[in-house]
């Protein structure tokens, strides 16, 4: 019998690129609790984090399969500030109400996606040609579009909402207990769902009599996620509760890693992306994917676009500018690879994190915005060093 | 015979599993036209990468002797300063320069930090004159036709003040007329001191310029012979080329009967959508349920292009002819087209366009059949594992677990990966392309196991090789492939290695 921590050091070693970020970013996270007396993991910034960090979660997490089929869309950006713009004139000029013009505003984007894709997939243009020629247009159409109003403010609050408000509390619950009591019970529910279904899984697997954990790295495994999921839960209920620009990314985060990890069509996309020419010869069509995964892309640039407008509850006229680079970094901080077939969309979520909680860890320390894009410029390079080190040995 | 310029002793070089080079000597007189020829993977080109370098010295054991010192080239530039130059089949010219930029490029004429353009383009004529090359050198070389790229290679090599010039298959895309010229090029060449090595598998040719004949066979020397001393005749190199003591390294296969035809060809023609070269010409093929037809022909003779086409046809050549896929017309649109009606390719080149190397083994085998294990577009992820184990103990490949990544297994268990993951499409028809290259004797074995226990269960192969004994040990029946057309068919009863490669070099 092996001992625990023979098993533990195994564990580690061999999923060290998947861990190696979440670890990154809970070093990031402790220093910078230590560096501004505990104010950084307060309820409050924390909250204002996850909320600041969405916008751009959602590109990542549409870039990561884009830089897996080995492509790139720059078009993002100014889609999503494109879009925001959209929006705001839907429900001001047009009166559309928020259930009619977000499926219409969603709609658009994908159009916009598909239509990079054509050119990539049916013309043959290189992604970042056809990408950079999007990210002109979008810039244009985005000044076309509020031109004649300048910034337009947004009156409607439900759609406001999206971007500053959170889900209410159970009715009942006094005013002023300074617990978010919906939040904890689901807190408490995803905990439960997780170790429920983490062991049957783990039944599935021994009935197939597949390898699994070792009992003890499997309880530790158990324990230290629901303690993570628990300590979010805990600080989150301590001031608003879930945002709902928070419950948007969990759902697109967890869709996307469904898909991408359990589905064919997940699968194809990452075998598309591991080596074209077999995947091809495999019965895959590969401007089908190309075609999926952009529109996939142009849809989230949309919810990125709807995301942010809320946030300022207005549309400008700079919107949306450098988000795709913004997501393009976290994606790669998140363990994305250029040479295409790896990067998960977990990771892309990390990696956004990392590189807002750099953010708003400096904002609070008062460093100049000059010494910020520095050391997230070092980060981007550190982490993927890291990636590139610990890839595993052999082609 | 006048002192050899070149002679390379005991050569031996080795790769993973693989002895490509065994003991190999080879020697070059000064002055002379040497012919190199063997079948596909003879040792042919890895011995002229050993001598110009890209095999670095230490990489092998053996010795160089040029022009009488010993030699120890670290690399291409180490032999070209020696006064070695080479040039490949797939010739080594920068497409969009032009003919003098890419004469002098590496070497470029300098005056101070700048390129002496003028001196350049005077040189370049020079050049060009004693290739007999009558282009404007400031012609841009995609410009030019094949056989005008070849002079310009040479003329580059010419522009070093070449010694010993060594030319891969330097007819193999030319037509009639090109050849001829470069032939005679290489003679007016000899006669002003150049010495030439040549690989060729035309063996017209060779016997057409060559003064001294050199044959490999599985990385050995068999034969040097002179010319005309010898008294060489085509018959005599084809045998010593093929003359291999053919062991029983085939597993016996029982005697089963031949069913209806699976796979028909019907006048079956391809062009190329850019270029509109034909490359398959007027086919006319059958495999038969329970059969293994072997298609055998040299590299470049159209063998792949035509497994392509039947595979779907993802290169979108223009197709003519018809396909019957037992006993229906088929119009196969892409591989997915294909593999629905029950075909499969296993790839050539495992690495390059068959497996992916960076997923593990059960994802690699899945791959073309994953709706298989999929409910409503979810895979369900542990009877992957289980068919994947399936194949593992079936095919006997040795790999730690299903979740190995394919780019860590060995030659043969990939190939075993890739032979598994189309089984798991349940073809009627597998197609496979060269299905035992470089892996080792053990499991080629094993594969062959494999084929015959396949055809004994009613499925069809339809196995392209270079290699004549496999050709000979594993058909029922062969097809030659010659420049795209087909040059002769034989039940495996009147077939000979002599006959095959008669067929397949003229």
């Amino acid at each position: 019998m092996t001992s625990f921590t023979d098993n533990l050091g195994k564990v580690l070693r061999q999923n060290i690129r998947d861990y190696g970020m979440l670890i990154a970013l809970f070093v990031i996270m402790a220093t910078f609790a230590a560096l501004t007396d505990g104010v950084f993991l307060s309820s409050r910034n924390i909250s204002n984090l996850m909320n600041q960090t969405g916008y751009i979660a959602v590109l990542a997490v549409g870039m990561t399969l884009v830089i897996v089929i080995r492509h790139i869309d720059l078009s993002v950006g100014f889609l999503a500030g494109f879009i925001g713009a959209i929006t705001a004139i839907a429900l001001t000029a047009w009166s559309l109400p928020v259930y009619v013009a977000i499926p219409m505003v969603l709609v658009l984007g994908i159009l916009g996606g598909l239509i990079t894709g054509f050119l990539v997939a049916q013309m043959k243009i290189p992604a970042f040609v056809a990408s950079l020629a999007g990210w002109l247009i979008y810039r244009g159409a985005l000044l076309l579009s509020t031109e004649g109003t300048g910034t337009i403010i947004i009156p409607d609050e439900t759609f406001n909402a999206i971007g500053n408000g959170y889900i209410p509390d159970l009715p009942g619950v006094p005013e002023g207990l300074g617990l978010h009591v919906l939040t904890l019970l689901i807190g408490a529910i995803a905990i439960v769902l997780y170790v429920v279904s983490e062991i049957n899984n783990r039944r599935k697997k021994q009935s197939y009599n597949f390898e699994v954990l070792s009992n003890d790295v499997f309880m530790l495994k158990l324990v230290v996620v629901s303690a993570i999921l628990g300590a979010v839960t805990w600080v989150l209920a301590g001031y608003n509760g879930l945002s709902w620009t928070l419950v948007i990314v969990l759902v697109v985060v967890g869709l996307y890693h469904f898909v991408s990890s359990e589905t064919v069509l997940g699968r194809h996309i990452y075998a598309m992306g591991g080596n074209p020419e077999a995947a091809e010869l495999s019965g895959i069509s590969i401007s089908r994917i190309t075609y999926v995964v952009f529109g996939s892309m142009g849809m989230l640039s949309a919810l990125s676009g709807i995301l942010f407008t809320s946030r300022l509850q207005s549309a400008t006229t700079t919107a949306g500018t450098l988000f795709e680079l913004d997501a393009i970094a976290a994606a790669y901080v998140g363990g994305v690879s250029a040479a295409g077939g790896v990067g998960k969309v977990t990771g892309s979520l990390i990696g956004a994190l990392v590189m807002g909680s750099l953010i708003s860890g400096m904002n609070l320390m008062g460093v100049g915005i000059a010494y910020q894009y520095i050391v997230r410029g070092a980060v981007l390079v550190a982490a993927v060093i890291f990636d590139v080190a610990t890839r595993n040995p052999g082609k | 015979m006048k002192p050899p310029i070149l002679e390379m002793r005991t050569i031996t070089k080795e790769f993973p599993g693989v002895k490509a080079l065994n003991n190999v000597s080879f020697k070059v007189a000064e002055g002379e036209i040497h012919c190199l020829v063997g079948e596909n993977g003879a040792g042919k080109s890895t011995l002229m990468k050993v001598l110009s370098g890209v095999y670095p010295h230490g990489s092998y054991s053996g010795e160089i002797l040029f022009a009488g010192t010993p030699q120890r080239f670290m690399g291409i530039a180490d032999s070209e300063r020696a006064g070695i130059a080479i040039i490949y089949q797939e010739l080594a010219l920068v497409p969009d320069l032009t003919v003098y930029e890419n004469i002098f490029i590496g070497h470029e004429i300098r005056k101070g930090f700048l390129v002496d353009w003028n001196e350049t383009i005077r040189r370049a004529n020079e050049m060009l004159a004693k290739v007999k090359l009558n282009v404007n050198p400031a012609a841009t070389v995609r410009d030019l036709g094949v056989g005008k790229q070849q002079l310009v290679e040479i003329a580059k090599a010419l522009s070093k003040d070449v010694k010993l010039l060594i030319l891969d298959e330097p007819t193999a895309a030319l037509n009639e007329d090109d050849s001829e010229n470069l032939l005679e090029l290489l003679r007016d060449l000899r006669d002003h001191g150049v010495t030439c090595i040549m690989i060729s598998h035309k063996l017209k040719e060779v016997m057409a310029i060559a003064d001294t004949i050199t044959v490999l066979r599985d990385g050995q020397t068999i034969c040097t012979l002179d010319v005309k001393g010898d008294g060489v005749t085509e018959g005599m190199l084809i045998k010593h080329m093929v003359g291999r003591e053919i062991d029983n390294v085939y597993p016996p296969r029982e005697e089963h009967a031949l069913g209806e035809p699976v796979l028909e060809l019907r006048s079956w023609s391809a062009v190329t959508p850019g270029s509109g070269r034909h490359i398959l010409r007027d086919i006319n093929l059958t495999v038969r349920r329970g059969e293994i037809v072997g298609l055998a022909g040299l590299m470049g003779s159209g063998r792949t292009e035509l497994a392509l086409s039947v595979f779907g046809n993802p290169d979108g050549f223009r197709l003519t002819g018809e396909l019957y896929v037992k006993g229906t017309r088929c119009d196969l649109h892409g591989p997915e087209a294909a593999i629905r009606s029950g075909i499969a390719y296993v790839t050539e080149d495992r690495k390059g366009d068959g497996l992916i190397l960076i997923q593990d083994v059960k994802q690699n085998i899945s791959l073309a059949n994953l709706r298989a294990l999929a409910e409503g577009g979810v895979v369900n992820a542990n009877r992957e594992i289980k068919v994947a184990n399936d194949y593992r103990t079936s095919l006997n490949i040795k790999t730690p677990s299903v979740e190995q990544r394919v780019g860590n297994l060995s030659g043969g268990n990939q190939q075993k990966v890739s032979l598994g993951k189309w089984l798991f499409v349940n073809p009627s028809l597998l197609i496979l392309d060269e299905p035992t290259r470089g892996i080792d004797v053990g499991a080629k074995y094993e594969i062959y196991t494999i084929m015959n226990r396949l055809v004994q269960q009613g499925m069809s192969i339809l196995m392209i090789s270079s290699e004549l004994p496999e050709v000979l040990g594993m058909s029922d029946r062969v097809y030659v492939v010659a420049s795209g057309r087909i040059a002769g068919e034989m039940p495996i009863a009147e077939a000979t290695q002599e006959k095959i490669m008669h067929l397949a070099t003229n």
